[in-house]
């Protein structure tokens, strides 16, 4: 991945990257063993794009996600951040004091529109706490830039008195929008914005964050669990399984070209909302891999119906299998697979 | 009248086969509310539906919409200070439970006392019920073959060792994995989509003619809820069960379902076949939400069509019908007012709208 370092549209490049959580019977004894909660991931992201990360519970995409924020610290790996002023910078080496910033630079919006709203504060304070702690604004300048973030989000600037419980799940996530564009940043971390919205709430916070990104420039991280709005709204897509990245491409090639075993029985198994396209689907046997325990060689090994030898023993390398289009299957190159 | 005087003639139809449409749950003007400090939350308000045996009534809706209530309702499990207010929840039970086709009693479970035992013979024994979370379900101290073993006990007349045994296979049953060992795990040893097994094992341990479904596999992973939606089709088929799936999920509805009830605000605002739902639907709410889903297999290089507004607060409703602040064909000096009825269309369909009265 590293050869296109060169290329000067790039904002993010990810080499890599490990989090290893220790495990321990209790708090004085020894580590005891690891979940390898994040185990060698590496893509890029170019500046504009919108990059889906995607994968099922315990894949690592919000630890991913949080890392790349810096709320997590890897245990290895480089975060490469290209600031349109600094450069190019590997976040990992920098220390608080140096990480200051960028982070206005680089934002999230979180999941859940209910715990990441503090009960206590108003929408003013909420959403202008960035600027307060990356020493941006006070006062009045302070005040006139939430009311444009509120705007920005679809909110009366007038709300901003109020607290967060007046407001229902589909606007609480419009705050923590708000909160997340009042630094101008370069670079957005979405961890599921909308998996705990209703349906019809949904498609207007979708279409927010699409205007958002055209109005402000803006890149994203979007990470997701729900493979239909990761097609909505990615250019290209990251594949996560228990810690390991299985596939990368542009949208359109992922989901009708797969190329990996467990992108193609994830497509197959997603409910299509048509009784007519009832298609014979791909049951995975058994569960997903434990990341503190995982098989030998291939953590997809023990459920992938094209399973050999090799895979039993040796870990995958990623390579590239066509132009911008990599995996991690050591049956790639003479699989055929089915996509939707 | 007592009740139970009420027979409801045989389950067969003339020429001895099971009637297709037959009801096993009729459901009429059910009114389900909420009596709060800040005013009355009308969570059911005029709800009519059929559940027919053997077959799976999809109920979609989003928060607030009453579906949960409405299946509250049916097993009398409203949480206070919920009740039913007017309605009824006719339930066509076989007199004889191993003779399909046989002579059927009706009993209203609206009017049965919710702690009485009558209902409590119903619930778990007749009609059971999985929720989303399968922590709601069961007990973090219990192992999973006690719970299931309780259930069998309770509707059941066969001592422990059966029921342990018969505990053993219907966790075979619902494919999980080292049954032997699961029925002696406790829920924390076992993950979301073996706990979820679990669940639906204790609700089918009794054999139920009836299984409400509340978003079942809406916490599972994308791969596992493709393993419990093949468990359920498979199990409906052999037990001859119906089901009612509540989900908000229209995919979902989609793959599992034969008959469609779409609910906004505590009614049913459009009832069809699954096909002519997708492809032909006639509430503006329906076509509405149908338009705003992103969809797996194909690229919508559009922004989504959004339904604006938002579901207004359940104490201050909108006067005449509850969608008319958001629709698209609202007609002025009528909607505002007028609260429309359902009305009968061609085929199977009934709609709540204006456009159709």
């Amino acid at each position: 991945m590293n050869n296109q370092a060169t290329e000067d549209n790039l904002l993010l490049e990810v080499n890599d990257l490990r989090k290893h959580f220790p495990i321990k019977a209790s708090f004085f004894s020894r580590v005891k063993g690891l979940v390898k909660a994040v185990d060698g991931v590496s893509f890029y992201i170019r500046r504009g794009e919108t990059m889906g990360l995607v994968g099922e519970s315990g894949c690592g995409k919000t630890t991913t996600g949080r890392m790349i924020v810096r709320v997590i610290e890897p245990t290895t790996g480089e975060i490469w951040f290209h600031d349109r002023d600094a450069g190019r910078v590997d976040l990992t080496t920098l220390n608080k004091r140096e990480m200051s910033p960028f982070r206005k630079n680089i934002q999230m919006v979180f999941q859940d529109p209910y715990s990441s709203l503090n009960p206590r504060m108003t929408l003013l304070q909420i959403v202008g706490e960035p600027l307060v702690s990356n020493r941006l604004a006070r006062g009045a300048e302070r005040e006139e830039r939430v009311a444009e973030a509120l705007r920005a989000a679809g909110l009366r600037p007038e709300y901003m008195s109020r607290y967060p419980h007046a407001f229902s799940g589909g606007q609480r996530q419009r705050i923590g929008i708000a909160r997340s564009l009042v630094t101008h940043p370069q670079f957005i971390v979405a961890d599921e914005p909308v998996s705990a919205l209703d349906v019809s709430i949904q498609a207007q916070i979708l279409n927010l964050l699409q205007d958002l990104q055209d109005q402000y420039d803006l890149t994203y991280l979007f990470v997701a669990h729900d493979l239909s709005v990761i097609r909505h709204v990615s250019d290209r897509v990251v594949v996560m399984y228990v810690g390991k990245l299985v596939e990368s491409a542009a949208k359109t090639e992922l989901f009708l070209n797969p190329r990996h075993p467990y992108t193609e029985a994830l497509l197959s198994s997603v409910p299509r909302p048509d009784p007519r396209k009832k298609s014979q689907r791909i049951l995975l046997p058994g569960e997903v891999a434990d990341p503190s325990n995982p098989p030998p060689g291939c953590y997809f090994h023990p459920r992938c119906r094209y399973a050999q030898e090799v895979c039993h023993i040796e870990e995958p390398k990623l390579m590239e299998i066509s132009p911008d289009h990599f995996v991690s299957c050591h049956r790639a190159e003479e699989l055929s697979l089915q996509g939707i | 009248m007592d009740n139970h005087d009420r027979l409801g003639g045989d389950a067969l139809g003339v020429d001895g086969t099971l009637n297709p449409d037959e009801a096993l749950i009729e459901i009429g003007g059910l009114k389900t509310y909420f009596y709060m400090h800040e005013g009355i939350v009308r969570a059911v308000d005029g709800a009519d539906l059929t559940i027919r045996r053997g077959r799976t009534l999809g109920v979609v809706g989003e928060s607030g919409c009453g579906k949960s209530v409405t299946a509250q309702s049916i097993l009398r499990i409203v949480p206070p200070p919920g009740k039913i207010v007017e309605g009824e929840i006719l339930y066509h039970r076989l007199l004889d439970r191993d003779k399909m086709g046989g002579a059927t009693e009706i009993v209203d479970l609206a009017q049965l006392d919710p702690r009485g035992r009558e209902i409590r013979r119903i619930r778990g024994g007749e009609i059971a019920m999985v929720f989303q979370e399968p922590m709601t379900s069961l007990s973090p101290v219990h192992t999973i073959g006690n719970q299931i073993i309780e259930a069998i006990l309770l509707h059941q007349d066969i001592d422990k060792s059966q029921a342990r045994e018969r505990a053993i296979e219907i966790l075979t049953r619902v494919r999980m994995p080292k049954p032997a060992q699961a029925v002696d795990s406790y829920p924390y040893q076992l993950s979301g989509g073996m706990r979820q097994r679990g669940v639906i094992a204790m609700a089918l341990s009794c054999h139920p003619s009836l299984l409400i479904a509340d978003e079942p596999t809406t916490a599972l992973d994308v791969t596992t809820e493709a393993q419990i939606l093949d468990l359920m089709r498979e199990l409906q088929q052999e037990m001859g069960m119906a089901i009612m799936f509540i989900t908000h999920n229209l995919g979902v509805i989609a793959e599992m379902t034969e008959e469609v009830i779409v609910m906004y605000l505590g009614k049913v605002v459009e009832q069809a076949d699954v096909d002519s739902l997708f492809h032909d639907p006639k509430h503006p709410y329906t076509r509405a939400l149908l338009r705003s889903i992103p969809r797996v297999d194909e690229d919508t290089n559009r922004p989504l069509e959004s339904i604006k507004g938002m579901v207004p607060d359940p104490y201050a409703l909108p006067q005449g019908c509850p969608f008319h602040p958001r629709c698209s064909s609202f007609m002025e000096g009528l909607c505002d007012i007028q609260d429309p009825p359902l009305v009968r269309l061609d085929g199977n369909k009934r709609v709540r709208c204006h456009l159709y009265v």
